[in-house]
């Protein structure tokens, strides 16, 4: 079926039904055999004839199974025995050479093998040819480790040989793969010669770059290099890396109104009518079992047991890098500003802020009727006050006071980043190849992560170079540029938000008439930039205004960490389905939405299916049932905003200038949502 | 045949986007590959019919699956088909590849996808067939193919989106399922066939389909996978399998579906792909091969239209990238509508 060239078409020949009606013939007589349950020589040789022919016909293995264990039932003498195996095993080399890539014919092999009586040795023969005829045949390989098992080879016998192969071919993806399995479990298992870790990984790392530079075109060692700079850089236990409220933050809550500005720094500001303020931690790798008893809060008005921690995810895993919970305050009459203290430790890590509760009597009623519009334009906003409003101090890592106990050996990390970079800057000066330039760019950014662990640091980084090397990658390699692109946005976005100057340019202050929800003016405005995909989501736990509009973003994955987003504008994105904005359905207080503009609807095939809760994938309980989502006369098309926008109570929404959206589909929207106020501008009623 | 006015509109659309996407009218043979499937399926006299026939089953699987893609199904003999699939069936549960053929798991997905497609699941004794695929499941989660024990990744994918369709998931342990087939994933992020086999879009294909029916695509590194898988785009704008090997319309499916699941296919050219796609059509005779100018099949024909459909090609039912149905179907499935 593959490979082989288009012939005009001519007119069935006799010659050509000759011979599929002798294989015919020959099909029809093994099949009486097999049904008749008939193991004879003759019978054998007829399923023996077939498969020679087509060692597709699977049921003529199964066949020869039966006839074996036929055969075999009451034969004791091992060479008789052997006899009768060895037979099989001709047949599958018959096979074999007419299609070795048959899985019948390969896993007949196995069967025979598993009996014992054969000579693995010569099994190992027959794997060399294989390896010479094609370096790249996965059957090949898969029955090596077989048989390697069973000869109980050592797996550094079994390394040895990857590294035979790559030496007299680089270009052999198999082997570097089967290296890559053979050495993670020599690492892990510290076998002797295997220690220390950092000795082996410099060895591999020279090994893999005579690939690379041998020829940079040819794909086999880049993954290889990728999974090697991934154990240099990746961190061992998980560590908190930020919090909201933040770590030395004095916030100040309100209940039941408005904030007064000029009281505080409006960063660190929060109104709640639900008696609770949410805290939130973030680690800098997922992570699982985060409870009261694996998380400590000091809190006045919580018992620390009674702390229901909830992972921050889309996903049923249970694991999360954001994890919250609520902590109560009481409804306090008097106008006491004391300011509290709370502790939070989870492992290593630790943080400490302060909380004063602040009761306003309300200007504004909560209702309604008299809930002012957001508008997103420009005008809107005016520059916020540098004085005032200094970002929240994100850091943990100034907080930890306890190191860990296995702290990873940084050194050998730091060495290996720098040699790494020179040794790739030196190959971009000669050849202009695009692994020279991904893999630098990999490597300035962990350099980057490595090296300035703590966020608002002034100092330089490498962010511009990476940006550069990611812009040129878009032209070098057009196919992939949107892959690069959505690399360059991740870096775009830790450049903006990870230094303090920085940030402060993208905070705006929303103008005077805002609804009563809205005490924290606050808006982080990062429209305009070009935006494929957003992150750092640890230095904006803070944010309950945010502006994402006029970019190209297609997903909003992470987004579910910002807890406090109240507003939040993703109109002119990219944007596909509902499906996509499963983040939103974890955004308790968002108000004010804006997704107009995108392409929801205009798409016939829906790529974020699979990573949104529904039957498809098993993700929804038993009880689910699609006619809590679907009303009389709406389309099913509906189903999946339905299950975004029913649990959240928006006010504000804004859907128009998607290919879903009709007076139907309008309509639809005032019905899930009863707490709307303003859609697409105009009033509901 | 008239066009009527809803027909009209539909290929005036059809033209405007096909335009804007920069396909010209009509570059999709649909006619002569609709052509080609009914010929092949009638054709039993040549050698190649012969040397195919136990594969029979998935390529009525191939076949019907391409003609609903291409709005051409109503031209079957549906009767027939459940009537000779049925007959198929062997005691145990199982479906062969032909009448007379043993059971194996490959079959037995087979047989019930052509079966939801004509919306014909009735007439199955659906608990006797569950309990087929749950005997085949062995004590570390994995699956094997049949009694004789082969066991592979693309056996994990079978049984899951079988029992799925079935409604009967729940007889087989899910999450050992789901433990070996987390087993089988690479250091490239990819999976192989079993616990240390080597990447390869085929069987990135089925552990990614069978992590998205479970809901376990957490555990898939997409970011990584991601990159591997579309780096399997070579200059010519086709797919291959896995690295420093020929581009093939088959992977079209498989990298492209793949890449969908995790919500990665823009990292892709697309526009190349339906290029490559519809360069290995057999514009004469219908019919798409592997490569441009090679012999046409109905694998590589069903492979290159639903790659086209994954695309967005216009006039193509959209198909589901996990259960590798056309959406309607599995809608039909799932919602009862």
């Amino acid at each position: 079926m593959h490979g082989r060239p288009r012939k005009p078409q001519k007119p069935v020949d006799d010659a050509s039904i000759a011979k599929a009606a002798k294989l015919r013939v020959l099909q029809a007589q093994f099949f009486q055999n097999h049904h008749d349950k008939i193991y004879a020589k003759e019978a054998l040789e007829i399923s023996a004839k077939l498969l020679e022919t087509n060692p597709e016909a699977y049921t003529a293995w199964n066949y020869r199974k039966l006839a074996v264990e036929h055969n075999l039932r009451s034969e004791t003498d091992p060479d008789a025995i052997k006899a009768v195996l060895d037979e099989e095993l001709r047949v599958v080399e018959s096979a074999l050479r007419r299609n070795f890539k048959c899985y019948g014919a390969w896993h007949h092999r196995k069967w025979v093998l598993n009996k014992g009586y054969s000579s693995v040795d010569h099994e190992f023969r027959l794997l060399d040819q294989f390896q010479k005829a094609d370096s790249r045949n996965f059957h090949a390989w898969s029955y090596r480790r077989f048989v390697a098992a069973l000869k109980n080879m050592s797996e550094e016998e079994e390394l040895k040989y990857t590294t035979d192969m790559i030496e007299t071919n680089f270009s052999n993806y198999s082997a570097w793969h089967n290296r890559s399995v053979l050495l993670s479990h020599l690492l892990k298992q510290k076998i002797e010669g295997f220690t220390p870790r950092e000795k082996v990984l410099t060895e591999e790392y020279e090994l893999v770059h005579q690939a690379l530079f041998t020829d940079p075109d040819d794909q086999s060692g880049w993954f290889y290099h990728f999974w090697l700079l991934d154990q240099t850089v990746t961190p061992g236990a998980p560590v908190l890396v930020s919090s909201w409220p933040a770590h030395g933050s004095d916030l100040f809550v309100s209940f039941k109104g408005n904030l007064d500005g000029g009281v505080s720094s409006s960063f660190t500001s929060f109104c709640s009518d639900k008696g609770a303020f949410p805290l939130i931690i973030y680690f800098n790798q997922s992570v699982g079992g985060i409870n009261s008893s694996t998380v400590t809060v000091k809190h006045l008005f919580d018992k620390n047991e009674d702390l229901i921690w909830v992972p921050l995810a889309t996903n049923n895993s249970g694991n999360a890098q954001a994890w919250v919970t609520f902590l109560r305050f009481p409804d306090v009459k008097d106008d006491s500003l004391k300011a509290y203290p709370v502790e939070v430790k989870v492992g290593h890590s630790q943080c400490a802020f302060t909380v004063s509760l602040r009761s306003i009597d309300s200007k504004h009623g909560e209702g309604g009727s008299d809930m002012e519009m957001i508008v997103w334009k420009d005008d809107s906003f005016h520059a916020s006050e540098p004085l005032l409003l200094s970002p929240p101090v994100v850091s943990l890592d100034q907080a930890t006071t306890n190191k860990e106990p296995e702290q990873i050996d940084s050194r050998w990390h730091e060495e290996t980043l720098a040699n790494e970079i020179a040794l790739f800057q030196e190959l971009l000066s000669e050849i202009n190849c695009k692994i020279g330039k991904l893999t630098l760019a990999r490597l300035l950014r962990a350099h980057d992560k490595m090296i300035y662990k703590m966020p608002f640091a002034d100092e330089k980084t490498h962010s511009k170079e990476v940006l550069d090397l990611f812009s040129d990658l878009m032209k070098l390699d057009p196919s992939h540029s949107r892959y690069y692109k959505d690399e360059h946005s991740l870096v775009l976005m830790e450049q903006v938000v990870s230094n303090r100057e920085s940030l402060l340019t993208y905070c705006w202050k929303y103008g005077e008439a805002h609804p009563s929800y809205l005490c924290n003016p606050i808006c982080l405005r990062l429209s305009k930039l070009s935006l494929s995909r957003i992150g750092s989501f640890e230095n904006l736990l803070w944010v309950q205004m945010l502006d994402l509009s006029h970019n190209e973003l297609w997903s909003i994955e992470g987004l579910e960490a910002m807890q406090l987003l109240s507003c939040l504008n993703l109109s002119n994105n990219k944007l596909r389905s509902f499906t996509a904005l499963e983040p939103l359905k974890l955004l308790k207080s968002l108000k004010v939405l804006n997704i107009s503009y995108n392409e929801i609807g205009a798409h016939s095939i829906d790529t974020s299916r699979y990573l949104f809760s529904s039957p498809l994938s098993h993700t929804v309980g038993d009880d689910w049932n699609i006619d809590a989502y679907v009303t009389d006369g709406v389309k099913m098309n509906y189903w999946e905003a339905a299950v975004i926008f029913k649990g959240l109570y928006l006010t504000q929404l804004d859907v128009v200038g998607n290919a879903i959206v009709d007076e139907k589909f309008n309509l639809f929207l005032t019905h899930i949502l009863p707490s709307l106020v303003w859609l697409d501008g105009d009033r509901v009623y | 045949m008239h066009f009527n006015g809803e027909q009209q509109r539909q290929s005036i659309i059809c033209f405007l986007v096909c335009s804007l996407k920069g396909f010209t009218m009509g570059e999709l043979e649909v006619e002569k590959h609709a052509q080609y499937i009914l010929s092949v399926e009638k054709r039993k006299d040549d050698f190649e019919s012969v040397v195919m026939e136990h594969l029979r089953m998935n390529g009525a699987y191939w076949g019907l699956t391409t003609l609903d893609l291409l709005g051409k199904l109503e031209t079957v003999d549906k009767d027939e088909i459940v009537s000779w699939v049925m007959s198929c069936q062997h005691e145990s549960g199982g479906f062969g590849g032909n009448v007379g053929h043993d059971p194996h798991i490959l079959y037995t997905l087979s047989a019930v996808q052509v079966l939801a497609l004509l919306d014909k699941l009735d007439v199955l004794d659906i608990d006797k067939l569950a309990n087929y695929i749950a005997s085949l499941q062995n004590e570390d989660g994995s699956f094997s193919g049949d009694m004789w024990g082969e066991v592979d990744t693309r056996f994990s994918y079978i049984a899951i989106c079988c029992l799925s369709l079935l409604h009967r998931i729940d007889k087989i342990n899910v999450e050992k399922a789901v433990n070996y087939v987390v087993s089988c994933k690479n250091l490239d992020g990819g999976f192989g066939s079993i616990p240390g086999g080597e990447s390869h879009a085929g069987q990135i294909f089925c552990c990614v389909g069978a992590l998205a029916i479970t809901g376990s695509l957490h555990h898939v590194d997409k970011d990584l996978l991601g990159w591997w898988l579309c780096e399997r785009q070579v200059k010519s704008g086709g797919l291959n399998g896995r690295p420093e090997k020929l581009p093939d319309v088959c992977y079209s499916w498989w990298v492209l579906s793949s890449l969908i699941m995790i919500d990665r296919v823009h990292w892709i050219n697309k526009e190349k792909v339906a290029r490559f796609i519809l360069d290995c059509q057999d514009k004469e005779n219908g019919g798409i091969s592997d490569r441009p100018d090679d012999a046409v099949d109905v694998f590589h024909t069903y492979f290159g239209v639903a790659g086209l459909s994954l695309l967005e090609y216009p006039g193509l039912k959209a198909i589901d990238p996990a259960y590798a149905l056309p959406v309607h179907v599995v809608n039909r499935i799932f919602f009862g509508r």
